[in-house]
């Protein structure tokens, strides 16, 4: 009895806390992955609008960011209304955003000449609430323009990725700077599921939380988007993982 | 010229009078090529051109046609456009080359579209008024462009009558030697200035930048625009933007008042140096709206040098298209105009060619079935057929890679990439591409066989061997990667 008091006087507070430090009209309202392991961990339940996050690759995906642009690209697709993506570098293949359900007639693209104008398109996009999301890849991410990004998505709403990678070793350490996102995601590629016959099965990505403002950090492994935008648990992997994490958590208690 | 315009076969003169004489003003190239000159009598042009058809020269004419050239540039090309007469128009293109995507693609538009109209034309670019009128009328190509600082070097070929001298004065420095530019400027100024005059050394100065030379833009014919004289010049960036939101909120009623919203609008700044300095922005759709149009100009002010100050601006409509009345939404903005908003603002910044949706189209070939439409292109509701996956970064060109492989259908055992060596762990393919033979002839048997390949960390790869394996005529059987999945 006492215990339920505490827990309710608890969410009060919470939410007064919630009130006087949100800006946003859209603070509160989130956008879950329907995988209640990674769900739970995120505050709020899901991947939250109106803030800035951070997705960078490890190893290959690092320099060329393929997985980062799926899992940005399996999120949006779940929103509604045009997504603007900025970025430098003409590599990016339409197709592929469309089997994970982003359908090409929501894509915006807007391709300037250097990193510079690309924050700059990143956060004009952000000012406008009808979008459904802005995309941006860029290899810097300073803490005053990450900062800029991060007001100007809480004030309009609208969900911002930062999709980090970089075409050199030099560049690498950059990441090393803090960020104003609101959370940092890293994707791995991962070997796909095993299938009973030769071939290459579902894609698997390692998916690590690696930093999360108010929330916990935590690692899974996840098959990748399909054509319905959907991750998943791998089956055979479920249990696994979940005990691998409850490790990693004690150990970092 | 219509039909009254006579077969281009016959050669056609236009005739003037030269006190007592009549000569030939003009030729057409069948005259030209037949020997008539411009400066030859017309009874010895008669005799040399049996059938010679003749038209009285009409100046008053030639201007007035000169003026609808200089009218259609502005409209199209630049806010600065003034008359250079009587053969050539000067149009400033700063700041106005990015709506065409650079400054050599809006001069071939300029070309291309005087050609369909039947108008030979002849271009020069460079960073003075001189330069730039010397270089198109005697530069060796018909279209040439110096580059930004590049003018001294593009000047210094150029005989010295592309200099605007007199003929007179031209001729005397011919009989003393002088045939370029170079030679004449490299003589000390104060012996020459003693012989022909201050004239030379001026117009050397005007053409290499060392003297100023406004022009003068003409006004716009019968276009929507506002003015604003002011009492003192001004200059700080903030009283401009003060004065572009009043010349758009006055412009503003008076397109309402004809329906009609700008497609595009120039804003003028004339200082007190006569100089003009420009701002022009483009709208993907007509607008009306005070508040987008002042963002679009104020955002350009960056780009303008107010001088000694500004004394007059003008704000005008060159293009402007009939705008439906609508009802405003009464609780939320209408979604479609903010994102039309949102698109002009980035387009005036980065380019409008910069931005872009992505569209499906219907071709085996990756590199291919991906072209680009406008943003605001209505919806295609298409999509790319699904059933083999494609993957997220395609590489641009090809990047050969070293394979071993097992011909003719196997997955290479393992491949070299940028100097990493890579063991294929699981594959998936062949998927078979042919080349596209309605295209190129090469085409015509061109086979590609694409492997999606993962290797023992779990990137996945799309690489491809063009060729079938077998046959040396489908391709020249190397592998190349050409794209990474997620």
């Amino acid at each position: 009895m006492e215990r339920g008091a505490a827990t309710a006087s608890l969410a009060g507070l919470k939410a007064r806390i919630a009130r006087i430090g949100g800006s946003g009209k859209a603070r509160g309202t989130v956008l879950p992955f329907g995988i209640s392991e990674i769900d739970r961990r995120l505050p709020g339940g899901g991947v939250s609008f109106g803030a800035l996050h951070e997705i960078v690759g490890s190893g290959l995906g690092a320099m060329h960011g393929a997985a980062a642009a799926l899992f940005v690209a399996g999120v949006l697709a779940r929103t509604k209304g045009p997504v603007l993506w900025c970025l430098n570098t003409h590599d990016l293949f339409a197709p592929a955003l469309s089997s994970v359900g982003l359908h090409p007639d929501r894509v915006i693209y807007a391709e300037p000449d250097d990193e510079k104008t690309v924050l700059f398109c990143m956060e004009e996009g952000l000012r406008h609430a009808g979008l459904a999301g802005v995309v941006g890849e860029v290899s810097r991410l300073s803490m005053t323009a990450s900062r800029r990004l991060q007001l100007a998505a809480e004030a309009s709403g609208v969900i911002a990725f930062v999709i980090r990678h970089w075409r050199n070793a030099a560049a690498a350490d950059a990441f090393r700077q803090l960020t104003a996102a609101t959370t940092r995601w890293r994707i791995t590629a991962a070997p796909s599921s095993p299938l009973p016959v030769a071939g290459i099965g579902r894609p698997r990505w390692l998916v690590a939380l690696i930093r999360s403002r108010a929330g916990e950090c935590g690692e899974w492994e996840v098959e990748a988007c399909d054509a319905q935008d959907r991750l998943a648990l791998p089956a055979d992997l479920a249990d696994r993982s979940a005990q691998a994490e409850d490790g990693r958590r004690s150990a970092a208690a | 010229m219509g039909d009254a315009a006579p077969p281009p076969e016959r050669p056609l003169v236009i005739a003037a009078r030269d006190g007592r004489r009549r000569i030939v003003a003009a030729a057409d190239r069948a005259a030209l090529a037949l020997g008539v000159r411009p400066g030859l009598t017309l009874t010895q042009a008669r005799v040399r051109v049996p059938g010679l058809r003749i038209e009285a020269a009409d100046p008053a004419a030639d201007a007035e046609a000169l003026g609808r050239l200089a009218a259609w540039a502005l409209r199209r090309y630049s806010p600065l456009v003034a008359l250079d007469p009587p053969d050539g128009l000067l149009i400033d293109v700063t700041g106005a080359t990015h709506l065409f995507g650079g400054e050599t693609p809006l001069l071939e538009d300029i070309r291309a579209r005087l050609a369909a109209a039947c108008i030979g034309a002849r271009i020069g670019l460079a960073d003075t008024v001189g330069a730039a009128h010397a270089l198109a009328r005697f530069a060796p190509g018909p279209l040439t462009v110096a580059a930004v600082g590049g003018v001294n070097s593009a000047l210094a070929p150029l005989p010295i009558a592309a200099l605007r001298l007199d003929p007179e004065c031209v001729d005397r420095l011919r009989r003393l030697g002088f045939e370029t530019i170079a030679e004449l400027e490299a003589v000390p100024r104060a012996p020459m200035a003693l012989r022909f005059g201050a004239e030379p050394g001026y117009r050397l100065d005007q053409a290499f930048g060392r003297v100023a030379e406004p022009i003068e833009p003409i006004g716009p014919p019968g276009t929507i625009h506002v003015r604003q004289a002011f009492a003192e010049p001004i200059s700080a960036p903030e009283t401009l933007a003060h004065s572009i939101g009043r010349l758009v909120a006055a412009l503003c009623p008076l397109l309402e008042a004809q329906g009609l919203g700008a497609r595009r609008l120039d804003l003028l700044f004339h200082r007190v140096d006569s100089d003009v300095q420009a701002i022009r922005v483009g709208m993907a759709n007509p607008v009306r709206d005070v508040r987008h149009l002042a963002r679009l100009l104020t955002d350009g002010l960056e780009t303008v040098d107010p001088g000694f100050g500004v004394e007059v601006m003008t704000l005008a409509a060159p293009i402007a298209e009939p705008m439906p009345y609508r009802q405003r939404a009464m609780l939320h903005e209408d979604e479609a105009s903010g994102l039309s908003a949102l698109i002009d603002t980035l387009a005036n910044r980065i380019g409008a060619d910069k931005l872009y949706r992505a569209a499906s189209v219907e071709s085996d070939l990756p590199e291919r079935s991906v072209k680009i439409i406008a943003p605001l292109d209505p919806p295609t509701g298409r999509d790319w057929p699904k059933h083999w996956p494609r993957p997220s970064r395609l590489l641009s060109p090809p990047e050969p890679v070293e394979t071993l492989a097992l011909l003719p259908d196997h997955p290479p055992v393992h491949f070299t990439w940028r100097g990493v060596r890579r063991h294929v762990k699981r594959a998936d393919g062949p998927e078979r591409v042919f080349g596209e033979w309605w295209k190129r002839d090469e085409e015509l048997v061109a086979v590609r066989d694409y492997f999606r390949i993962e290797d023992e960390s779990g990137e996945r790869f799309w690489i491809y061997r063009a060729g079938d394996g077998e046959n040396a005529a489908t391709g020249s059987q190397r592998w190349f990667l050409h794209g990474i999945f997620g």
